[in-house]
């Protein structure tokens, strides 16, 4: 029989097990993205797969010399920021206005909200392509920002809604009481009360915006094409080249990564608001 | 400082009325409790006045300026939430700041009016620290500060004592009959903790299913209820009920017979009351006295007894089977089951009509 202290650390060592067990799986792919970016392409399709080679930057330099990853980085850049900022705008008095002064069709218009993301996206490709063609938005970022606006927001809704209900009315009300106005009442009580639930979705907008692929691919050609249009092109019909889309793909993701990095913390607080106190 | 005027003021939520028609006068420097049991419209009607809640009809006046449909930021008034509803993103002093900062008013005058409001609540020590550093006491007082140092025209309360335990709750009762003597400011409190009303109010409003069932000083309303709801929800314990005929009605007063076949003669006015018809008669617990059951018609049996140290609460029944409430010295010492006489003090007693209605006490100035 184990003691109820040696039971426990068992159960920390079982859980720490398996969490080491469960980020491993998710982190492979990505690590070996990584590995074969820095192998030859001889090496990339080594039968069986090598973990051990002589590293090279060739890909690197070729991806550098054939396209210019900077002007896809800043489009990325600018696109998912653009997005992510006015999708906030959006966000937080839709949800403000639905937390704090609730009807009886609210609930209704957040399932609405959110059935239009079980929408594929292709089966509205025609119009919108069709749209942005008479709106002379096809291949420009303003028109990229205003798609991932639209297809981000009900998410953004969502989690902004759910954070503002958290927070007590009460305290709100007492901002009220004391002099504060609309404005200030949200910028400077609801705003900081719920920074960690806000954080957590601007970063969820914006690793959706950076990754986003359909529509990126689907609207736009050079001028305002991002980084996941980068990638896309290194998987041309020529055939596919393994180490040079991983050397792509690894520039693509790492801007994100070392953003999603830095700011884990604030991500981990928001998401698991409410459930840990 | 100012002066409230309420005029007809109705609330509905959708179709359910809340509010019935409300007239007060509040008056300056007044402490205002408004009593009722839950659900009667208590926190709505302050909510109302406060500015937080939309009304359906009627008018608010505060120094006789019509600010019914004023935003609460523009009415100066300051609320204390049941919650105490703290910035839990800001320090103490920044918590007393806040409204202070939006009225933009200069640094060195707030300093000094948080320093004062500190000293008064003993907050000193705490200024720099997060509510959730705090007790709930601690909190309270916060909420209390947080108002204070704004001079609003009025303060409104939300039963502001009920999350505190109750050696705590006694402490702040206190603190606040001080806080009112010292700031001579409006106070609009609510609470359904009795204790609290008659303590601290100079006027209390009893509300009962969104109307206003009478308006008075604490021993007017304890005296003299206007009806049986009034009677009924002041006082600990409650004033017992008997149901009654009427014998005979004369100057003198009424002369009633109880379902328990006794006769008493109450010093009531006996305008518009029927020989025959039914009443109500009201006994607080201290208006009857436990005496020997030979030398009196009126006797009963013991129930429970609730000793309290200083008084004795006895529970008795009457022949009727109704129950009699009935103070005695704390060295009381009945036994479960005894039968005891009871005799009333017929000139405290209270009749009520079949409407609920109060009937004029004749020696009223006796009371
Ligand atoms: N937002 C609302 N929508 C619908 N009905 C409401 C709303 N707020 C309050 N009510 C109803 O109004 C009535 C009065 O509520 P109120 O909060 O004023 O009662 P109260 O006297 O303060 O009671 P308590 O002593 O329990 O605090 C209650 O019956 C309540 O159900
Ligand atoms: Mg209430």
């Amino acid at each position: 029989m184990l003691s109820i202290k040696q039971g426990k650390q068992l159960n920390t060592v079982l859980i720490g097990l398996l969490a080491w067990g469960v980020a491993l799986v998710i982190f492979f792919p990505i690590f070996w993205m990584i590995l074969t970016s820095f192998k030859t392409e001889i090496d990339a399709f080594a039968t069986p797969p090598q973990l051990f080679f002589t590293p090279t930057l060739e890909n690197y330099t070729l991806v550098n010399e054939r396209s210019d990853y900077l002007r896809f980085a800043w489009n990325s850049v600018v696109v998912s920021f653009g997005s992510t900022a006015i999708g906030m705008l959006l966000a937080i008095p839709a949800a403000y206005s639905m937390v704090f002064y609730e009807t009886k069709r609210t609930k209704s218009i957040l399932l609405w909200m959110l059935s239009t993301k079980m929408l594929p996206s292709v089966g509205v490709l025609v119009p919108i392509y069709l749209l942005f063609k008479n709106l002379s938005l096809l291949d420009t970022r303003t028109g990229l920002i205003i798609i991932y606006t639209l297809i981000n927001l009900p998410i953004m809704i969502w989690m902004v809604y759910t954070y503002f209900k958290e927070i007590p009315k009460d305290v709100l009300e007492a901002a009220r009481m004391d002099g504060a106005t609309l404005f200030q009442e949200i910028w400077q009580v609801l705003l900081p009360m719920s920074k960690g639930g806000l954080a957590s979705t601007v970063l969820l907008s914006l690793i959706l915006s950076w990754n986003e692929a359909f529509w990126s691919l689907n609207l736009t050609a050079s001028q305002a094409a991002p980084l996941t249009a980068l990638i896309a092109s290194y998987s041309s019909p020529e055939g596919l080249f393994w180490a040079k889309l991983s050397a792509v793909s690894t520039l693509a993701c790492a801007p994100i990564l070392i953003f999603g990095w830095i700011s884990q913390k604030q991500l981990v607080r928001g998401l698991s608001f409410g459930a840990v106190k | 400082m100012a002066k409230l005027t309420i005029k007809d003021l109705k609330k509905s939520y959708g179709d359910v009325e809340i509010l019935k028609g409300i007239n007060l006068n509040i008056y300056d420097n007044e402490f205002v409790v408004f009593v009722g049991p839950s659900g009667c419209g208590k926190s709505t009607l302050l909510r109302s006045i406060a500015g937080l809640e939309e009304v359906s009809g009627g008018n608010i006046f505060i120094d006789d300026k019509d600010i019914t449909d004023a935003a609460p930021a523009k009415r100066d008034l300051a609320m204390v939430f049941q919650s105490y509803a703290l910035y839990p993103h800001m320090s103490v002093r920044e918590n007393m700041a806040f409204a202070l900062k939006l009225a933009k008013q200069p640094k060195h005058i707030i300093d000094k009016k948080i320093m004062d409001a500190a000293k008064i609540l003993e907050l000193d020590a705490l200024l720099d620290r997060k509510p959730k550093e705090l007790s709930g006491g601690q909190r309270q007082r916060v909420a209390i500060g947080r108002s204070i140092v704004r001079h609003p025209k009025v303060f409104l309360f939300d039963e502001p004592l009920s999350n505190l335990d109750a050696a705590l709750r006694v402490q702040m009762r206190i603190e606040l009959a001080r806080l009112h003597h010292d700031l001579k400011a409006t106070m609009i409190y609510v609470t359904h903790d009795q204790v609290e009303a008659m303590t601290l109010a100079d006027k209390v409003v009893v509300l009962n299913k969104g109307r206003i069932e009478q308006v008075g000083s604490p021993m007017e309303l304890y005296h003299n209820p206007t009806n049986i709801f009034v009677a009924g929800f002041l006082g600990m314990p409650k004033m017992s009920f008997l149901q009654a005929k009427v014998i005979s009605a004369n100057s003198l007063g009424l002369t009633v017979e109880l379902s328990s076949g006794v006769d008493m003669c109450i010093p009531v006015s006996s305008d518009g009351i029927a020989k025959g018809s039914t009443v109500t008669v009201g006994i607080r617990p201290e208006h009857i006295q436990i005496t020997d059951k030979n030398n009196s018609n009126f006797t009963g049996r013991l129930d429970v007894s609730e000793h309290l140290g200083s008084d004795t609460y006895c529970y008795v029944n009457t022949d009727a089977n109704e129950q009699l409430t009935v103070r005695t010295p704390g060295y009381y010492q009945g036994k479960y089951g005894d039968t005891v006489g009871l005799q009333v003090d017929l000139r405290h007693c209270h009749v009520f009509n079949n409407d609920g209605q109060s009937l004029y006490k004749l020696n009223r100035s006796a009371a």
